[in-house]
């Protein structure tokens, strides 16, 4: 290596959760002038490791240096004492302040919003970030909430910044300009951590990528001299596959169509506006868009769950009979016997319930079932069992409750008990998110058998390379309107990514 | 006619027991802490004040040979040293021990008006008085001191200047209280920790100081609230179960006002005035409505919540982490 | 690098479920240590020895066979009022105007005993009373329910605020029904006809009232844990959003459990009025739809342990007040001791659900060596 200077240093850092370890004496250098890819699947302990240097956990064992000096990082503020910023997965921004308010937050000293406001502006400026300091973070974007994390590290004057899957909720787009940022930063000299799980990202940003399993240091290379597949197989512990098959549709007929979809929120915003599309069966049916531009609001909508203005949902039967769905709860969609099954986005606070065990949840589709006032308690506990053995689900027993699994296992249970009724019709959301290369793997096969069985299945996604190599056919949505449908074979990320921001993409740009 | 001058000076004494209890309410629910025990704070803080009292009058031989400053000092700092204690048993429960709020708060209401009423009782006894009370006359004609030129000054004086010192200090508490929520940084971060204690934490704020700070102030606040009802309200009597459900209508108070302590003060007025409304009210010949006159503070608290609800607004909702205990390493 | 910075010395870490019997002792440790420091302050309040404290507490709640009879009769409506409360506190819906809830029933209860007690033959009469308290406390309870299902209005304060609107309702009435005019009091209902008061089984005063909670409390048991309903309440309790995916109607679920729950106030109204003290008065309840709250926590909200529960709060009020009779206190020292006690309580859960662990001190300068 070309003697850069680390401006921090973990030594033999462990740290238990109980009886799980979820850093086991990792060793880890951060070069300043450098960015730096944490790889590693779920619950290898990339995010604990990232906290232990933000302040957020503290170690059971092992030493920090911080420019060679040893340092004991207890908060927080600590953290920042010695310029360490963390951008977490899950923002740490309080709703009902301004932008200036969330970024003074902590510092100390009188409290002036205005300078506060002014040096914003200037950070602002130096580096081409577009946030209004008196803006409230309840009326933000996603993207808008990742900036103002970010001039928060800033403001601060952090040398050290972390990223956790900071691209998660972002487009293309706003990914290239975040990029660009931190290429900036990085010049500036400043020492760069990104956690991520899209090796695409890794191979365009990061100079060099160090990589976790099973809490565990595996090993760090120049990205240069690496490539996924390698990287991939360090992480997992073994030559995994990296292609996403796409078998062709067997027998397509229409099965959902939905014509003129009109959603407006609750404070009167439209969410979606005369939206019309055919899903068939048998195809897997695959929505983009940036976030917050309606997909929830649609998937909500033909679950039954979303008010809707105006349109209607029919629901085609194998042998042609159509069924409005519109203005129907998931009550009576269930009576009408259409088997329709939704994975929603929040799967601990929607899908499951966290504090209920496996048995218990797969009794959420199930309890009205039987004659009688009491609740068959055999049969979900059978199913549980079934799902556990046959996804392979790591788990202590039927009887744990779901909030105590990884991110992938409760996923894992999710789609199992959706698809354990036999659907006709199964929408996702987000269905890899937060999952790691083995978990994603698992799910796409699991949704390329339903497609199999003649299922039509809509994918709301956010990774366009998965997108593009899943689906069918992609739905482009832009701004609560259709902004075009193109076929999955052969669309170009560049074509969706620009549909994605403008409406009919491409078109309206000559 | 409606006799404005009489009624309102009584509707402002009546108000400022529940305008120290919403202060002190709302500064612990800014923090995250939703302090259901008040009731039995302002309790106990009425107590402390009475035993405070009590002693030093017997102490000191009669209203002959008090000094000014210490009949009001002592049963000052004993108010606030019984509410502080409550409040840090709050604390300890529900922030270091993640206890519960809503039953740690109804037990804290069952202890301080056991607390009470049993030393009440007690002290009662010592006595050997007849009635079932106590009466600390000389300690209440300081508390009770008014401006020296206020019966001078005819309506004006009486509407306005005709009250104990507690009574302007409930006003000024109110007033800063709202100037430090609002503009300082300590608002800010006070304000952080009952929204989203975690991004504060991340901020690198102390939440369990916040929590332990704020709860145990408000606490010292209401306290103050019972003090003032005994010392200045009560003529100095205490006597059991007198103090009734203020306390409950002070947490009422706290949603009334959306979570501002300066919207509290005409607020609390307002409350004050329903609270006695009833003996303004000619019922005639028939005492029953008389008690159902006595509804209406209730009664009027739930249209406004109910009015509150209906209309939601993002800015005058609970505190967003109301309720709940935080625990950083919670995975 | 010799001077190593102060870590952390106490690290606290939540445990994986603990199995039932620690979990108990631990609890069982607490009440202890809570009896002991009662024991404490009754010894320095009293000067008796605390062993003596504790007999005088024991023969006042078990000292005779009639002193078992009230002291069961107690326990009956208390878990009656906590069985009430259990079902929406599941549902998380903080209901504290239980107190509320069982004035409405008694008032309606003794509102026919007076107005009909000649106009219906007796057993007709008792149908109507229990119908007719039932029904009473279900509707007081529905209303918060309304607005909350409706505008999520705020439950806490609404039924806080409904006790009160109550407990003058039943002042106004006391007013109107008193007897003698003047005496603010309404007496006993029919003392000489004994008409509308709840039956006597044998020469057992209390024994209807304590078979009737029994049977709730396994039927509250069942229907919480083993039916549909009970079912939907956890849901609705632990995510309204999942229970609306699933297609649980919330609003729904939210009315039924406060109905029930209003319900089951309304019969501990009714056991109170006509089946104990065949009058009415402003704090029939006694603050019992707090304890109660309590109560329901304490167990879990599992009705089987909140016979303990209740047991537990029910001896120390029985016995604190034989205490402050013996030794001339007042009555207000139980609330102390059941104070303490609960205080207890609520902090051993912490010990419960995690561990306390001292720093192991780190190893010294490992990273110099490696460096």
């Amino acid at each position: 290596m070309e003697n850069p200077t680390a401006a921090v240093k973990m030594r033999d850092i462990t740290k238990r959760f109980g009886s799980v370890v979820a850093n086991d004496r990792v060793w880890l250098d951060i070069y300043k002038g450098e960015i730096l890819a944490l790889l590693g699947e779920n619950g290898s302990g990339k995010t604990t490791l990232m906290n232990m240097l933000s302040g957020i956990y503290y170690p059971d064992e092992g030493q920090i240096l911080i420019d060679d000096k040893q340092v004991s990082i207890r908060s927080p503020k600590d953290a920042f004492d010695h310029g360490i910023g963390m951008i977490h997965q899950h923002f740490k921004l309080v709703d009902v302040f301004t932008a200036a308010e969330n970024i003074v937050l902590g510092m100390e000293g009188k409290l002036d919003l205005k300078a506060a406001s002014r040096k914003i502006r200037e950070i602002c400026d130096a580096y081409g970030f577009d946030v209004d300091p008196e803006q409230k973070i309840y009326d933000m974007s996603v993207s808008q909430k990742q900036t103002v994390e970010i001039v928060k590290v800033l403001y601060r004057g952090a040398d050290i910044l972390i990223l956790d899957e900071p691209t998660a909720v972002l487009t293309p787009q706003e990914t290239d300009k975040l990029f660009a940022v931190l290429r900036n930063m990085r010049d500036d000299g400043k020492a760069i951590v990104i956690i991520t799980h899209k090796m695409h990202e890794v191979e365009e940003l990061s100079d060099r990528v160090a990589i976790l399993r099973h809490g565990q240091f595996v090993g760090d290379m120049l990205t240069k001299e690496t490539n996924a597949q390698e990287m991939t197989n360090m992480m997992v512990g073994r030559a995994v596959s990296l292609n996403i098959e796409r078998p062709d549709p067997v027998d397509p007929k229409p099965r959902i169509e939905v014509k003129g979809l009109t959603v407006r929120s609750i404070d009167g915003v439209l969410k979606l506006d005369g939206v019309s599309f055919t899903a068939n069966s048998g195809e897997i049916l695959g929505i983009a868009g940036i976030s917050g531009c309606g997909q929830k609001e649609l998937l909500e909508a033909i679950a039954g769950l979303q008010p809707t203005e105006a349109g209607s949902i029919c629901y085609i039967d194998d042998d042609g009979t159509r069924e409005e769905l519109l203005g129907k709860d998931p009550l009576s969609i269930a009576e009408m016997g259409v088997a329709l099954s939704f994975v929603p986005e929040d799967r601990l606070g929607m899908g499951l319930v966290g504090n209920m065990d496996l048995s218990d949840n797969m009794m959420l589709r199930s309890f009205r079932k039987g004659k009688g006032i009491l609740t068959d308690r055999k049969t979900p506990k059978k199913l549980a069992e079934n799902v556990v053995e046959e996804l392979d689900v790591n788990t202590p027993g039927v009887s744990t409750p779901v909030r105590r699994l990884s991110g992938g296992n409760v996923q894992k249970v999710l789609v199992g008990r959706e698809i354990a009724s036999a659907p006709t019709v199964l929408l996702t959301a987000y269905a890899v998110r937060g999952l790691d290369i083995n978990s994603s793997y698992t799910i796409y096969d699991l949704i390329n058998r339903q497609k199999a069985r003649g299922v039509a299945v809509i994918y709301v996604g956010e990774d366009l390379d998965v997108l593009l190599e899943l689906a069918d056919r992609i739905l482009v949505l832009c701004g609560g309107k259709v902004s075009g449908i193109v076929p999955g074979r052969g669309a170009t990320k560049r074509d969706v990514g620009m549909m994605m921001t403008r409406l009919g993409g491409r078109k309206a740009d000559e | 006619m409606f006799d404005f001058v009489s009624f309102i000076p009584r509707a402002i004494v009546q108000g400022i027991p529940l305008l120290f209890g919403s202060t002190g309410e709302t500064l612990t629910e800014k923090s995250g802490n939703l302090n259901l025990g008040i009731a039995g704070i302002m309790y106990v803080g009425g107590i402390c004040g009475v035993i405070g009292a009590f002693f030093y009058e017997q102490a000191a031989g009669g209203a002959a040979g008090m000094n000014g400053f210490l009949a009001i000092a002592i049963p000052l700092l004993s108010c606030l040293l019984g509410s502080l204690l409550m409040g840090l048993l709050y604390c300890f429960l529900t922030v270091t021990l993640r206890a519960n709020q809503n039953v740690t708060g109804l037990a804290l209401t069952t202890f301080g008006v056991g607390f009470g009423n049993f030393m009440g009782g007690s002290l009662i006894k010592l006595t050997g008085s007849e009635v079932p009370s106590i009466a600390l006359s000389a300690t209440n004609s300081y508390f009770a001191k008014s401006l020296p030129f206020a019966d001078k000054l005819g309506w004006f004086g009486k509407i306005f200047l005709s009250y104990g010192f507690l009574a302007y200090l409930a006003v000024a508490i109110a007033l800063v209280a709202a100037y430090v929520l609002r503009h300082t940084r300590v608002g800010l971060h006070l304000r952080a920790v009952g929204e989203n204690p975690n991004t504060a934490d991340a901020a690198g704020i102390d939440v369990n100081k916040y929590k332990y700070l704020a709860t145990c102030i408000g606490s010292m606040i209401a306290g103050l609230g019972g003090l003032y009802y005994v010392m200045d309200y009560a003529c100095g009597v205490w006597s059991n179960d007198a103090f009734g459900d203020r306390g409950w209508l002070a947490i009422a108070l706290v949603i009334f006002t959306v979570w501002k302590p300066n919207i509290g003060v005409f607020s609390s007025f307002l409350f004050g005035g329903l609270y006695i409304l009833h003996i303004f009210l000619p019922t005639g010949t028939n005492l029953a409505v008389k008690e159902l006159y006595k509804m209406l503070p209730y009664v009027v608290t739930i249209i406004v919540l109910i009015i509150t609800s209906m209309r939601s607004r993002r800015e005058n909702q609970p505190p967003a982490s109301l309720g709940l205990a935080y625990f950083r390493e919670e995975r | 690098m010799n001077k190593r910075e102060k870590e952390p010395l106490l690290h606290i870490v939540k445990r994986d479920t603990l199995p039932w019997y620690r979990a108990w002792g631990i609890r069982a440790i607490a009440i202890v240590a809570a009896l002991l420091l009662c024991a404490l302050i009754t010894a320095v309040c009293t000067g008796q020895n605390p062993l003596e404290v504790y007999a005088t507490m024991l023969s006042g709640a078990f000292g005779s066979p009639r002193r078992v009879w009230i002291l069961l009769q107690n326990l009956a409506i208390l878990l009656c009022i906590s069985l009430a409360v259990t079902p929406a506190f599941k549902m998380r819906f903080w209901n504290i105007g239980a107190e509320g809830q069982v004035l409405a029933g008694g008032l309606a209860a003794a509102a026919c005993m007076i107005c009909l007690a000649d106009k219906l033959p007796n057993a007709l009469l008792l149908v109507v009373i229990a119908v007719a308290g039932v029904l009473a406390g279900a509707i007081w309870a529905v209303i918060p329910a309304l607005f909350k299902a409706k505008w999520n209005t705020n439950e806490t304060l609404f039924t806080l605020m409904m006790n009160y609107v109550a407990t003058q309702l039943v002042a106004f009435f006391i007013i109107i029904w008193e007897v003698p005019k003047g005496s603010g009091k309404v007496g006993i209902i029919n003392q000489s006809t004994e008409i509308g008061w709840l039956p006597q089984i044998g020469s057992y005063k209390y024994l209807l009232n304590i078979l009737i909670v029994a049977v709730l409390t396994v039927l509250v048991y069942i229907y919480l844990n083993y039916s549909k309903h009970g079912y939907e309440i956890s849901v609705v309790g632990e995510s309204e959003r999942t229970a609306r995916y699933v297609g649980i109607k919330v609003e729904k679920v939210i009315i039924r459990t406060m109905l029930l729950s209003g319900a089951l106030c309304g019969v501990a109204g009714v056991l109170l009025v006509s089946g104990t003290d065949h009058t009415i008065t402003t704090t029939i309840a006694g603050g019992q739809g707090f304890t109660a709250v309590m109560v329901s926590w304490l167990a879990k909200f599992n009705p089987l342990s909140m016979i303990f529960t209740s047991l537990l709060l029910v001896f120390l009020n029985r016995g604190a007040l034989e205490i402050s009779t013996v030794f001339g206190f007042n009555q207000s020292f139980a609330d102390i001791l059941s104070g303490i006690i609960i205080f207890f309580i609520i902090g051993c859960e912490f010990f419960i659900s995690y561990r306390v662990s001292f720093r192991k001190p780190a190893r010294k300068a490992g990273g110099a060596e490696h460096v």
